[in-house]
C-alpha cells in the first residue's frame, strides 16, 4: 500500500490565539513495502506527519492518498476504519494505552474493533506474545502488573495484532534498555522482510536509521528538508548539521580512521559491522601488498 | 477537538484587564454575580450586554475565538431558554400549536435569562482567560485569608486550587494522546452509535486515571523532596499589588449597580 503526501500543511488550534503551524507543504512518498524513516530534531513536525498516515489528523491543505482513499481538508471519509485497519501506528509509550483486565483481551482489543472474529484475535494474540518474547504467564494477567518492558511489548502486540500492511513506529524504544531496544527493533526489521510490511520509523536515532531503512526523509522546522537512501543522506555531513542532525556513530568513526590513515573507504558504512568488515579487508588488502 | 475548549485556559497578553490586581478581578466577578440580578427590564438587560462587550473589547480576546470556545455552555443556555419558553404561563399567548403554548412573558423570560447566563460565563472565562492560575489561587488565598481563625485550611485549599489548574491542559494532552491511540485501534469515539460510543469510553478513561494517579504520586514524591511542608513561614516570590486602575476597577462596578438600581422597575 502507497501513502502518498502532496503539499501536506497542517496547524493545530486554527483560528485560534494558540494557533500553530507544524507542517509546511510537505510532500513524501511512502512506497509499498520500502523501509522508511523520518528523522527530525524535536518540535520539526514528525509526529505531527505520522499522525496523518492513518488520518488521525487531516491536513489543512493538501491531500494524503492511502492506499485508495484520499484524505483532504473539506472531505468526509467514510472509509477511514478500514485505513486505520491497514496502517498501524505504534505511538511513543504505547503502554499508556493498556487498559483492559487481562493483557489477553487488551492485544484482542484492536483486531475485534475491526471485526476479526473472537477465536482468530486469540490465536494472534498467543502467536504474538510468543513472537515478542513475553512468558504464556502473562496472558491471563493484569497488563498494569507488569514491567516497562513488558508493557511495551504487549502495547506492540495490540497494534500488530490488526494485521496492518503499514507500520508506522513512533520512537518505539524510547526508555527501553540497549538490549531490549535492539530485540525490538530486529523485530521490527524481521517483520518487514518476512511479512513485506511496510514500514514507517519515526526517530531521534541516526544509528536506527542508518541501520534499518531503506529511505531516509529529514524533517527541519515543519518541512521536509532531505530525502534519499541513507547512503547519499549521511554522504552530506554538512546538509545534516544545518539541520542540527550528526551522522551515525560508525559514520563518525569512519570518518575518524580514515583521517588517520589518510584513505578513503570505498562506501559510507551505515553499521559497525559492515565498517568491521570494510576494515578487515582493507587490512587484507595492505598484507597482501 | 479538544484544543478549541478555553476553560481553564489563560492567554497571554498585555491588556488592561490582563493588568489588573488578580484579586481585583475575583472582587469583580463575585461581586457581578449578585449586580446581575437587579436587572429585570429591558433597559438593564441592554446595559449588562453594553458592559460585558466593554470588558470583552478592554481583554484584547478575540470575540469569534470567546465565542467558538463557549459553545458547549451554548447548549445548555439554548435548553434553559426553550424550559422557559414552554413552561411560564404568564402574560398574553403569542403562539399556539397543538399542545405548545408560548406566553409573551415565557418568551421575555426566556431571553432575560439566556442574557444573565450569558454574561456571567462570558465574564468568568474573561477572569481564567486573562489571568495566569498562579495569580488567582494566590489572589484567593489572600481574601481567605481571615478565615485561617476559624481553621480553616485556607494554604491547603490553595494548593489544591493551583494543582488542579495546573493540570487541566496537561490532562487534555494525554487524552487527546490516549484518544488517538484507541482511535488507531478502531475505538472511536467521535463516530458510531450511541453504544459504540459509551463502548469507547472506557478504554480511554482507565488510561487517563492510571496515568492522572500516577502523576499524583510523583508530584507528591518532587514536592516532599524539595522540602515542601505546607504554609507555615512560607515567603512569596510574587506579590500581588493593589494600584489606582484595581480600585477604578471597582468604582466602575458601583457605577454599574447605581445605573441599574435607577434603571430598573
Amino acid at each position: 500500500m502507497d501513502i502518498t503526501l502532496q503539499q501536506v500543511s497542517y496547524a493545530y488550534a486554527k483560528n485560534t490565539p494558540f494557533e500553530k503551524r507544524a507542517l509546511f507543504d510537505v510532500d513524501l512518498h511512502i512506497a509499498s513495502g520500502s523501509y522508511q524513516a523520518i528523522i527530525g530534531h524535536t518540535g520539526s513536525g514528525k509526529s505531527t506527519i505520522l499522525q496523518h498516515l492513518n488520518a488521525l489528523l487531516k491536513p489543512t491543505d493538501g491531500s494524503i492518498n492511502i492506499g485508495d482513499v484520499e484524505v483532504k481538508a473539506d472531505k468526509k471519509n467514510k472509509q477511514l476504519r478500514e485505513v486505520r485497519q491497514k496502517v498501524g501506528i505504534v505511538f511513543q509509550f504505547p503502554e499508556h494505552q493498556l487498559f483492559d483486565e487481562t493483557v489477553l483481551k487488551d492485544i484482542m482489543f484492536g483486531p475485534m474493533n475491526f471485526g476479526v472474529p473472537e477465536v482468530e484475535a486469540k490465536r494472534r494474540a498467543i502467536e504474538l506474545t510468543q513472537l515478542l518474547g513475553l512468558p504464556e504467564e502473562v496472558l491471563e494477567k493484569s497488563p498494569f502488573d507488569l514491567s516497562g518492558g513488558q508493557m511495551r511489548r504487549v502495547a506492540i502486540a495490540g497494534v500488530l495484532a490488526m494485521n496492518p500492511k503499514v507500520l508506522v513506529l513512533d520512537e518505539p524504544t524510547a526508555g527501553l534498555d540497549p538490549r531490549g531496544r535492539k530485540e525490538i527493533m530486529d523485530l521490527f526489521y524481521t517483520l518487514h522482510k518476512e511479512k513485506g510490511l511496510t514500514t514507517v520509523l519515526v526517530t531521534h536515532s541516526m544509528e536506527d536509521a542508518a541501520r534499518y531503512a531503506d529511505q531516509i526523509a529529514i524533517m527541519h522546522n515543519g518541512k521536509c528538508v532531505l530525502e534519499g537512501t541513507p547512503q547519499e543522506i549521511f554522504a552530506h555531513e554538512e546538509r545534516l548539521t544545518e539541520f542540527r542532525l550528526e551522522l551515525p556513530q560508525s559514520v563518525r568513526f569512519q570518518k575518524k580512521i580514515e583521517q588517520m590513515i589518510g584513505k578513503k573507504l570505498p562506501t559510507i558504512c551505515l553499521t559497525e559491522e559492515s565498517l568491521a568488515e570494510e576494515l578487515a579487508q582493507l587490512i587484507k588488502k595492505e598484507r597482501e601488498e | 477537538m479538544l484544543e478549541k475548549m478555553i476553560f481553564g485556559r489563560y492567554i497571554p497578553g498585555d491588556s488592561f484587564i490582563h493588568r489588573l490586581d488578580a484579586r481585583a478581578k475575583l472582587i469583580f466577578v463575585f461581586l457581578f454575580i449578585a449586580i446581575v440580578f437587579i436587572a429585570n427590564n429591558w433597559i438593564t438587560y441592554g446595559v449588562l450586554v453594553v458592559f460585558t462587550f466593554l470588558i470583552i473589547r478592554m481583554s484584547k480576546i478575540r470575540l469569534y475565538f470567546l465565542i467558538n470556545g463557549l459553545k458547549p455552555v451554548v447548549i445548555l443556555i439554548i435548553f434553559t431558554f426553550l424550559l422557559h419558553l414552554i413552561f411560564t404561563r404568564e402574560g398574553d399567548v403569542i403562539y399556539h400549536w397543538k399542545f405548545i403554548t408560548i406566553y409573551e412573558e415565557g418568551l421575555r423570560q426566556g431571553i432575560f435569562i439566556s442574557i444573565r447566563f450569558f454574561v456571567l460565563v462570558i465574564l468568568t472565562s474573561i477572569l481564567t482567560l486573562t489571568t495566569t492560575p498562579i495569580s488567582i489561587t494566590d489572589a484567593l488565598e489572600t481574601l481567605l485569608n481571615p478565615l485561617k481563625k476559624w481553621k480553616l485550611p485556607v494554604h491547603e485549599l490553595a494548593l489544591m486550587m493551583s494543582i488542579s489548574l495546573r493540570f487541566i491542559p496537561t490532562l487534555m494532552d494525554e487524552t487527546d494522546k490516549i484518544m488517538k491511540a484507541q482511535m488507531a485501534r478502531g475505538s472511536d469515539m467521535t463516530t458510531g452509535s450511541l453504544k459504540e460510543r459509551m463502548n469507547a469510553i472506557v478504554p480511554l478513561l482507565i488510561p487517563l486515571f492510571v496515568s492522572a494517579f500516577k502523576r499524583a504520586e510523583d508530584l507528591a514524591t518532587a514536592m516532599e523532596v524539595r522540602g515542601y511542608k505546607g504554609g507555615e513561614g512560607r515567603t512569596r516570590y510574587r506579590k500581588l499589588e493593589w494600584e489606582l486602575r484595581d480600585t477604578i476597577t471597582m468604582f466602575s462596578l458601583v457605577v454599574l449597580a447605581g445605573v441599574l438600581v435607577f434603571l430598573r422597575q
